[in-house]
Formats: C-alpha cells, sequence, structure tokens
C-alpha cells in the first residue's frame, strides 16, 4: 500500500509517522524507565539528572533471588492464576455450550445476571467473605484465592466463551450427532477444537486478570499466600526504598503477562465488553 | 423428540455448576453485609452485636470523611473518564490511519493496561514522581520551573494521573477495534465526496463508536469506583482524607478500625452506586444480545 503513494500522501504518513511514535513512546516511558533502571545500581537509579547510558549490571536481579522470597511469591501467582482460570474454564465450557446450543427463553436474562454479578464492588463483600475466610481458616492459603479468583472471573469467562460458540455453525453439532456422538464427545471432540483459538483467549484473559489482582490478594494473605502483587506492595515502605530493585522486581512481574497480554491482544477486547465490541 | 428432551435435561445439568456458585458468591456474603449493616459490631469488641437499625447508616452519611469520599470517588472517576475517554479516541483515531511500525506502535500504547496496579502506583510515585530524583522533576529543572512535590502538593491529581495511564490504554484498545471494523468503503465514498477528516471522524466515525465508546465508559465506572491498590501503596488515603475513596474508607473502617457495623453499611453504599451504573450498562450489552 505504501509502494504507490503520492509525494503529498507520502508526506502525510511520515507526519502521521512522527506524531504516532512520539504519543506511543510518551505512553511507553514510565515501563521503559522502569526496565533500564532495573539494570542500574542503586546510586545511578537516583542520580540527577538522569543516566541514559550507564553500565548495567545484574545485581538487582541476583539480590532479588538471593535475599527476598521472590520465588515463592512468583510461584504463589503461578499456582493461583492457573489454578483459578483452569478451574474456571471447566465450569465456564459447559455452561457457555448449554446457553449457546440449548437457548431457552430464559437464557438471555441468565447471561445478563451472570453480568450483573461482576458488578458487584468487591468492597460490598470484603467484611464477610474477610469473616468466612477466617473462620473457615481461608485467610491467607492459596486454596482460599484460588477460589475468589475462579469466582471474580466466572462470568467474564461465560460470557466471552459464548461468544466463540455462538459463532460454530450449529448444523456441524446435528451432524455430529447423527454419527452418534454423545454430549461429552460432542464437547470434547468437535466444539471445543473448533473454538480453539477463542478458548485459549478466554483462558488468557483469566490469567492476566488474576495475575493482576490486587484488591482481594492485598486484603485476604499476608505471607504465606501472598502473590506478586501483594510482594510488590510491600516496596511501598518508604525506609526501605531501593528503586533498583524495586524495578527489578517489578519488570519480573509484569514481563510474562505483558507477553501474553501482546499475543492476544485482539481476542481480549471481546472478553472485556462481554461481547459488545467484536 | 426423546433425545431433544434429553439433551435439554443435560443443558441444564451443563449450567448449573457456574449458576449456583455465582448465586452462592454473590447473595451469601451480600446478605451478610446488609445484616451486619444494621448491627453494632466490632472486632475489638467480641460478642457484642446488637441490632442498632439504621445508626450506622446515618453515622456513616454524618462522618465528615464519607461526605470526602464521596466527593473522592466522583473526583477520580469524572476526570479519570474525562481523560482516557478523550485522549483514547484521539489517539485511537491517530494509530488507525497508515504510517511505519503501526503494530509496534499499537504494542507500546497498550502496554500499560496489562501491568499491575501496585507496580504501576509504586513506578510512578518513585521513578517517575519523586520531587527530588524522579524523571518529571528533571524535566521541570530543563525547562527551568520548580519540580512539584505531587504526593504532598496535587495528590489527588497525581492518583488520577496514575490510574489514567493504566486505563487510557482499555480504550484506545477497544476504540481501536471497533474502528477497525469500520466500513472502509463508506469512507471512501464520503473521501471521494470530497469529505475532509473531520466530515469523515464526525459523521462515520463518531456514530459508528458510540456503542463502544458507551462501553468503556461503563466498565470503566464499574472500576474506578472501587480504585483501590493504587490509593493502599501510594498515599494510604491522605494526606488526612484527600486522596481516601469509598473503597479505601471501607478497608480503613473495616480491616484497620475493626468496626464491621459501619464498614458494612459503607459497603451497601457502594454496591447501590455500582448498580446505578450497571443497570444502564446490563441495557446496553442486553440490546447486543438481541442483535444477534
Amino acid at each position: 500500500m505504501l509502494l504507490n503513494l503520492h509525494s503529498h500522501n507520502l508526506m502525510k504518513t511520515l507526519l502521521a509517522t512522527v506524531i504516532c511514535w512520539t504519543v506511543a513512546l510518551l505512553i511507553f516511558f514510565p515501563i521503559f524507565w522502569m526496565v533500564l533502571t532495573s539494570f542500574k545500581t542503586e546510586i545511578a537509579a537516583i542520580s540527577m539528572p538522569p543516566q541514559f547510558i550507564f553500565e548495567p549490571t545484574l545485581d538487582n536481579y541476583r539480590r532479588i533471588f538471593e535475599r527476598t522470597n521472590y520465588t515463592r511469591y512468583a510461584w504463589n501467582s503461578v499456582v493461583v492464576s492457573v489454578g483459578s482460570s483452569i478451574l474456571g474454564m471447566i465450569i465456564a465450557v459447559p455452561a457457555a455450550y448449554a446457553m449457546a446450543f440449548y437457548p431457552s427463553p430464559r437464557t438471555k436474562g441468565t447471561l445478563l445476571w451472570m453480568l450483573s454479578t461482576k458488578m458487584l464492588p468487591p468492597v460490598g463483600v470484603l467484611i464477610p467473605i474477610y469473616l468466612l475466610f477466617r473462620d473457615l481458616s481461608l485467610l491467607d492459603t492459596r486454596l482460599g484465592l484460588t477460589m475468589i479468583f475462579m469466582l471474580m472471573n466466572l462470568p467474564i469467562m461465560v460470557w466471552m466463551i459464548y461468544t466463540y460458540f455462538r459463532e460454530i455453525p450449529p448444523e456441524i453439532l446435528e451432524a455430529s450427532r447423527m454419527d452418534g456422538a454423545n454430549t461429552r464427545e460432542e464437547i470434547l471432540k468437535v466444539v471445543v477444537p473448533m473454538s480453539k483459538g477463542g478458548l485459549a483467549a478466554s483462558f488468557l484473559l483469566a490469567l492476566i486478570l488474576s495475575w493482576n489482582e490486587a484488591f482481594w490478594s492485598l486484603n485476604l494473605t499476608a505471607s504465606r499466600a501472598a502473590t506478586l502483587t501483594a510482594f510488590i506492595a510491600s516496596y511501598s515502605n518508604p525506609e526501605g526504598l531501593f528503586w533498583a530493585r524495586l524495578s527489578a522486581a517489578s519488570t519480573l512481574a509484569v514481563a510474562p503477562i505483558l507477553i501474553f497480554g501482546w499475543l492476544s491482544m485482539k481476542q481480549l477486547v471481546r472478553g472485556l465488553t462481554f461481547g459488545a465490541v467484536k | 423428540m426423546a433425545t431433544h428432551n434429553y439433551n435439554r435435561s443435560m443443558a441444564r445439568w451443563l449450567l448449573m455448576p457456574a449458576v449456583l456458585l455465582l448465586i452462592v458468591w454473590m447473595a451469601v456474603p451480600l446478605s451478610m453485609t446488609i445484616y451486619y449493616s444494621v448491627l453494632d459490631f466490632n472486632l475489638l469488641m467480641p460478642g457484642m452485636r446488637d441490632f442498632v437499625g439504621f445508626e450506622n447508616y446515618v453515622f456513616f452519611f454524618t462522618d465528615p470523611s464519607f461526605i470526602a469520599g464521596l466527593r473522592n470517588t466522583l473526583v477520580l472517576v469524572g476526570s479519570v473518564l474525562i481523560i482516557t475517554i478523550g485522549l483514547g479516541t484521539l489517539i485511537a483515531v491517530l494509530i488507525d490511519q497508515p504510517f511505519y511500525g503501526r503494530n509496534i506502535v499499537r504494542i507500546l500504547v497498550i502496554a500499560p493496561f496489562f501491568i499491575m496496579p501496585t507496580v504501576n502506583a509504586l513506578v510512578w510515585k518513585n521513578l517517575m514522581f519523586h520531587p527530588v530524583n524522579g524523571f518529571l522533576s528533571f524535566v521541570y529543572r530543563v525547562f527551568g520551573a520548580t519540580p512539584v512535590d505531587w504526593f504532598s502538593q496535587y495528590p489527588m491529581l497525581a492518583i488520577i494521573i496514575i490510574v489514567s495511564w493504566q486505563w487510557l490504554p482499555f480504550a484506545i484498545l477497544i476504540l481501536m477495534t471497533a474502528l477497525q471494523s469500520m466500513d472502509q468503503q463508506q469512507v471512501e465514498a464520503a473521501r471521494l465526496e470530497g469529505a475532509g477528516p473531520v466530515a469523515v471522524f464526525r459523521h462515520i466515525a463518531i456514530p459508528h463508536l458510540q456503542r463502544p465508546l458507551v462501553v468503556v465508559l461503563m466498565i470503566q465506572t464499574i472500576f474506578l469506583l472501587t480504585i483501590f491498590a493504587e490509593i493502599y501503596t501510594t498515599t494510604g488515603g491522605g494526606p488526612g482524607t484527600q486522596t481516601t475513596n469509598l473503597a479505601y474508607l471501607i478497608f480503613h473502617q473495616a480491616l484497620l478500625q475493626f468496626d464491621v457495623g459501619m464498614a458494612s453499611a459503607g459497603g451497601i453504599v457502594a454496591v447501590i452506586l455500582a448498580n446505578i451504573v450497571a443497570i444502564f450498562l446490563i441495557r446496553v450489552v442486553g440490546k447486543t444480545l438481541a442483535e444477534h
């Protein structure tokens, strides 16, 4: 498309290129700066004027692995977010299947009601959940947090998967039923393979939302089950603040999710808007 | 016909777990919150759970920190909405046109949305906003201005910037996707008729973006009403109550002052506020569903 442009259009494209790149670099700058700072010494990290060129060091990363329980927090994050996303898929796929292929007069109402549970502000149920967790000894456990995350993301997952299932032509299911497939085979051998991409995107969205979740992980965990969000929050103590170390810990904590997010950017829109934008 | 009925009841069984779990998740804690909100219930005084009617609500509404919390919530939500939707529309339209490196620019612009809130807050608080060593204080000096101590001089503005930075990509992402599904032939036809970029934007893009804009507005409102981690990790609601929003106020009353009754009353107020927005959002999404 760019090969065949008049010089007027070329100027326009060049101008757009300059403006768009400026905007993008401004927005991205804090992340760039965080990553850069993570490779500085503590002294270079707070130097004024800021240093763009310096001798990079891996000391901060080494120190995080040696002197903090980083691996434990990271493991908690992995267990809780992967666990809750898998559990969510197991519950959401059959529900979405039932509503997409066997719609009843109540289906629309059910879907909207599920959406409405997502609107409930977490502070509204913080106290009972906290007290229930205390009485059931679920406070500061990975199991408790996994359950909360699964429930928190369930409506979004059902919705997102539902919109993908709706795109499968019902005739294909008819055909597989003619061949004598039962419901379980139909889901696992026809529906799931046909919406692999959509299911992967739904799983990733749940994973991203759980990984970044901060309200419940700050309020329901202390040390044993604390996730990376809570670990990073412990750097808010003004006395013990080391910028280079904070940056290294932060870079490690956001890197995997940033990559997942970039990979599934387009498909996530559907889940984030409950199918209203595709 | 027999297999058809069999499949229907099967479908019901498949749907059941999700529905039951969500009922339990929503109904049980919410009714407990309502129940606690009419009790004189403090965790520091075990055994005392007297019924006090609406006293907690009266206390909550007459507490000056509630007024501050409500005001701060509205200021935060309103400002972030204006910033993210205004800039978001502009940037989405900007990066929708052809230019070099479009894919990389999109990736860079979306990135902040995937950063966890605590990282976001601490990176801004220290690396960017710090009055002595922060990057912005350097920018100020370059232009010959005096650096600003954001969190003591303009604490609320600082929070607004942090939260807007996180949510701007959300608006861009949704609007960008919506723009891609815009009818390009219609745009070409309008251009051939002599319509300038402003006319195309006003008469084709804006009507096309109407629904996505409404969706962005409402989903953001729901999330912004309960912003918590950004305040928890930066200002702790202070100085004074300058950055205390409803979510933080309720957290403070429940888990720091152990006043369950009062915090529950606040929780119910927050639920009602969110519901007002939710009703509209559900109506819009319901319309989408009907179009299927």
